[in-house]
C-alpha cells in the first residue's frame, strides 16, 4: 500500500497526488511511469511520474479523471492508500545538451513535459516551454515551467489566457522567427502531437512524442501497447513511451484507443450514477 | 501391502478422471477436472506395477518418488504420501494439474505401452488436493536458521520452486513479484479452470508460513537493480526466475489491428484482471457469437481458445501452421478443447489480417501448409502450398507463437551474458550466470518451456545456492560450447 501524502486539485478534473514510494522515488528518471491500481478490482493503469523526491522519498502524479478509473483515483485525498503501484517503467527521456528546445504541454500533457523540461535546461539547454489549455483553468504548472523555462508561453482555445488558439500558433512563430530550434518535446492529445509533428516535419525538426496506449502489465509482457514507429511495431511500454514524432503511425494509436470505447462508457455512467446515488453506491 | 498378483493389476483399466460435462464446462470458468475420489485413487494406486527399477522416476524432471507415494496411496495412507511428494515437489497440487504427465513419469510407465499407465498427475493432485483440504500441511521448519538472504526475483514456478528448497535449508528468502498478484504464470496465463487461482494462493500461503517473504510490485531492474539486492539491499545471491517476457507476433500486416491479442494480453485480461466478471474494470472485447481464432499449438493456445469458448466465442478454433501431430499441447487439452467445441485447423499460417475502417479486426487471411523436411528440432517444417490462400472471418485473434525474453533485466545488467536469442546465459548444472551470486532459471534460461520445467531449474540453482553460500566459492559457467541457449 502505498500513502498518499498530499492531494490537490491543479485544475477542474486533473489533481495532483503526492504519493510515498522512495523506491521509485530513488530510481525514476525523467520521462518514465507508474502502474498504478486504484482499487481491489480496478484496472491496472499507466501514468508519468510528474516529480519525484529522492530525499523525501515520493514521487507526484497528476491525473486527469477522463474514465472511471482516473476518476476514481482522483477522489484519493491526504492519508488514504493506492493499493498498487509499480515502477519505475518505460525508457528515460534522452537528456542531452541539444540547444534550443521547444517543450510542449497539452493540458494534462504538461504535466509529462513539465519534468522533462526541468531536465533538458539542467543539462544545459535554453527551454521555451508552451503550454496549452482549452481556458485558463486547464492550464497547469505554469509556475513550475516558468521556474525551469527561459520563456513559457500559454495558450488558450477560447482566449481567456494567453496566446488565443493552439498550441501550434506560438510554435508556427518560433520556427519562423525564432533562434533555430534543435528539438521540440511535444505531449498532449494525439491530435495536438500529430498537428506538433506535421508542423516540424517540412523544418526538419527533431520532434520527440510521449505515448499512452492502452496497458496492462506496463513491463513488456503482454503487448497491448503496441504501437508502429517507421513501419516497426514497438511496445511503448519497453521501448518508449517516447518516440520520434515524424515516425508514429498516430493514427493507429487513436484507433486502439478507442478499443474499448463503450465499455469504458458504460462503467463511467454507473460510477456517475453511484456518486450521485449514495444508495446506488452501496448496492 | 498390494495382494494383487501382477497379471490381475494390469487386467484393471485406468480409473477416468471425473470431469464436468462439456455442454455445462463450456459456460463456466470452473474447474474442468474435479479430481479423484479417494475409492478411485486407491484403485488406481493398487494398479501400480511397483517396478523395481520405477522409470516414471526417471521421467519426472523433479525426481518425485512416485512409487513411494503410490504404495501409500493404496493403503489409504494419503497424508504420508503427500509428505513423500513434498520431499521432491514443494507445489503438487499444481504440477499435478499442469504437468505434461503423458511425456513425462505417465510417457515412462511401462503400461503405457498398453495404452494404460497408472494416472500418476492425477493421484498426486489427489494426494495434494487432500492434504490442503483437510488442512494437513506441515511447515517444514529448517533444522538450523545460516542467517544468509537470498533474493528470488519472479514468483512464479520457476522462483517458488528455488523459494522453497532455500527456506527448507534455512535461508532467509525473499521474493520479488512485478505484478499485484503473486504466481507469475499461474496466475495470469493458466485459467482457473485448469488451475484455480485458489490452489495457487494456498500454496503461496505455506511457503510463507516458512518464513519466505513476499514483495509485489517490485520490478527488479527499474526499481531496484540486481546491484542494489546484492548491496544495500545485503542479499547474498539472486535467483532471476523472470520468465519468458515479450510476446510474439507473426510479422504480417494487419497484426496490430483492434481485436488482435497476444495470448497473453488476453489471458492476463480474464486470468489476472477477472475481465470475464461484471464487478471487473478491466475490459474485453466482447466475444459472444464471434469467430474467435487461436493461432499456435502450445498448452497456451489451447488455454486461450477455451477461454475463448467461455466467453460466448462461435466459433472458436485453432489455427497451427502444422499438423495435430506436431501440437506441443498437453493431449489432454486438446481433448478437452475439442469435447467443448473447439475447431482444429491444421496445416494453416496467417498471411494478413483485414479491419474495417474503424480499425477493428474482421478476417484473416490464410495459407495452407504441407510438412517438409525436420528442422534442427526434429520437427518437420511447414512449407507453404503455393496458390492455397483463402480469406476467414474473424472478429478475435489471439496469437500464442511464444515469446522472446523480456529486455528489462539485462538492459539494466550488462554483465549478464545473453544468449543470441536474449535468453540468459548460464551453467545448465548449476543455474550460475555470468554475474557472480546470480542464479537463474525457467523461461528466462530455455525459452518458453513448461511448469515443471521450470521448477526443476529452480531446484538446481537452489542447491547451487546452498553450496555457493556454504563454500563462498564462485564458478562461472564454464566454456560457451557447454552452456545452455
Amino acid at each position: 500500500m502505498f500513502e498518499v501524502l498530499e492531494a490537490k486539485n491543479l485544475a477542474p478534473d486533473i489533481r495532483y497526488l503526492r504519493i510515498e514510494a522512495p523506491k521509485i522515488a530513488r530510481r525514476r528518471k525523467p520521462g518514465q511511469f507508474v502502474i498504478v491500481r486504484a482499487s481491489s478490482n480496478g484496472e491496472r493503469i499507466p501514468l508519468t511520474i510528474a516529480d519525484a523526491h529522492p530525499a523525501e522519498g515520493w514521487i507526484a502524479l497528476i491525473c486527469q479523471g477522463v474514465g472511471k478509473t482516473t476518476r476514481q483515483l482522483n477522489t484519493v485525498a491526504a492519508g488514504d492508500r493506492i493499493p498498487d503501484l509499480a515502477g519505475p517503467l518505460g525508457m528515460p527521456s534522452r537528456i542531452e545538451r541539444f540547444g534550443n528546445v521547444v517543450a510542449i504541454g497539452g493540458g494534462v500533457g504538461t504535466a509529462i513535459a513539465y519534468p522533462t523540461a526541468a531536465a533538458l535546461k539542467e543539462a544545459g539547454n535554453r527551454v521555451v516551454a508552451i503550454i496549452g489549455g482549452r481556458s485558463r483553468e486547464y492550464i497547469i504548472l505554469e509556475d513550475e515551467m516558468r521556474a525551469v523555462a527561459d520563456e513559457v508561453y500559454p495558450t488558450t482555445d477560447d482566449g481567456s489566457y494567453g496566446y488565443h488558439g493552439l498550441v501550434t500558433g506560438p510554435l508556427a512563430d518560433l520556427i519562423t522567427s525564432g533562434p533555430p530550434i534543435d528539438l521540440v518535446l511535444a505531449i498532449g492529445p494525439i491530435p495536438m502531437m500529430k498537428a506538433v509533428a506535421e508542423l516540424t516535419r517540412p523544418h526538419a525538426i527533431e520532434t520527440v512524442v510521449s505515448l499512452n496506449p492502452i496497458m496492462v502489465d506496463g513491463t513488456g509482457m503482454c503487448g497491448g501497447c503496441r504501437v508502429e514507429v517507421g513501419g516497426e511495431t514497438k511496445f511503448a511500454c519497453v521501448d518508449g513511451p517516447e518516440f520520434d514524432a515524424h515516425q508514429v503511425d498516430f493514427e493507429l494509436l487513436t484507433r486502439r484507443n478507442t478499443a474499448y470505447r463503450d465499455f469504458e462508457q458504460q462503467r463511467l455512467n454507473e460510477w456517475n450514477a453511484s456518486r450521485h446515488d449514495p444508495l446506488g453506491a452501496a448496492l | 501391502m498390494n495382494e494383487l498378483t501382477l497379471k490381475e493389476r494390469m487386467q484393471m483399466s485406468r480409473v477416468a478422471m471425473p470431469e464436468q460435462y462439456p455442454d455445462s464446462r463450456r459456460r463456466n470458468f470452473t474447474e474442468v477436472n474435479l479430481g479423484l475420489t479417494p475409492e478411485l485413487a486407491i484403485e488406481e494406486a493398487r494398479r501400480c506395477l511397483m517396478c523395481r527399477r520405477a522409470v516414471c522416476i526417471e521421467g519426472c524432471p523433479v525426481g518425485v518418488r512416485i512409487t513411494d507415494f503410490i504404495d501409500l496411496v493404496a493403503e489409504g495412507e494419503f497424508d504420508q504420501a503427500a509428505k513423500v511428494i513434498k520431499q521432491d515437489n514443494s507445489l503438487p497440487a499444481i504440477c499435478g494439474r499442469v504437468c505434461p504427465q503423458e511425456h513425462q513419469c505417465e510417457g515412462a510407465c511401462v503400461l503405457a505401452r498398453k495404452g494404460k499407465p497408472i494416472a500418476i498427475g492425477a493421484l498426486e493432485r489427489f494426494v495434494a488436493d487432500y492434504e490442503l483440504e483437510n488442512d494437513l500441511m506441515q511447515t517444514y521448519s529448517p533444522p538450523h536458521r545460516t542467517g544468509k538472504r537470498v533474493a528470488v526475483v519472479g514468483s512464479g514456478p520457476a522462483g517458488l520452486a528455488c523459494a522453497t528448497d532455500l527456506a527448507r535449508l534455512g535461508h532467509e528468502v525473499t521474493v520479488f513479484e512485478a505484478l499485484h498478484e503473486l504466481g507469475g504464470v499461474l496466475v495470469y496465463g493458466i485459467p482457473e479452470f485448469r488451475l484455480p487461482k485458489e490452489i495457487v494462493q494456498k500454496e503461496i500461503a505455506q511457503l510463507e508460513e516458512m518464513g519466505v517473504a513476499f514483495v509485489t510490485n517490485a520490478v527488479i531492474g527499474m526499481m531496484d537493480s540486481i546491484d542494489d539486492l546484492l548491496g544495500e539491499e545485503g542479499f547474498e545471491a539472486v535467483f532471476l526466475g523472470v520468465g519468458a517476457g515479450l510476446p510474439r507476433f507473426p510479422q504480417v500486416p494487419g497484426e496490430n489491428l483492434i481485436g488482435v491479442y497476444s495470448a497473453n494480453e488476453f489471458l492476463t485480461r480474464v486470468n489476472l484482471m477477472k475481465a470475464y466478471r461484471a464487478d471487473s474494470d478491466t475490459p474485453l472485447l466482447d466475444l459472444r457469437g464471434r469467430a474467435v481464432s487461436v493461432f499456435g499449438g502450445g498448452n497456451t493456445a489451447m488455454d486461450a481458445v477455451r477461454t475463448a469458448v467461455r466467453l460466448g466465442a462461435a466459433p472458436a478454433s485453432i489455427i497451427y501452421r502444422r499438423s495435430e501431430e506436431e501440437m506441443p499441447a498437453r493431449r489432454e487439452e486438446v481433448h478437452h478443447a475439442r469435447q467443448e467445441g473447439v475447431r482444429f485447423s491444421m496445416l494453416a499460417t496467417p498471411l494478413e489480417f483485414f479491419g474495417n475502417s474503424a480499425g477493428f479486426l474482421e478476417a484473416v487471411h490464410l495459407q495452407r501448409m504441407e510438412l517438409g523436411d525436420p528442422d534442427e528440432g526434429g520437427r518437420r517444417r511447414p512449407v507453404p502450398v503455393p496458390g492455397s490462400e483463402w480469406i476467414e472471418e474473424v472478429g478475435v485473434a489471439v496469437i500464442a507463437i511464444g515469446n522472446s525474453p523480456n529486455p528489462l533485466l539485462p538492459r539494466a545488467t550488462p554483465d549478464l551474458d545473453q544468449t543470441r536469442w536474449g535468453t540468459l546465459v548460464t551453467d545448465e548444472t548449476t543455474g550460475r550466470t555470468t554475474k557472480r551470486g546470480v542464479f537463474a532459471g525457467g523461461d528466462i534460461v530455455t525459452g518458453g518451456a513448461t511448469v515443471i520445467l521450470a521448477m526443476g531449474a529452480g531446484r538446481v540453482a537452489a542447491a547451487s545456492i546452498d553450496e555457493y553460500l556454504r563454500s563462498g566459492i564462485w564458478t562461472p559457467p564454464k566454456d560457451p560450447a557447454e552452456v545452455t541457449g
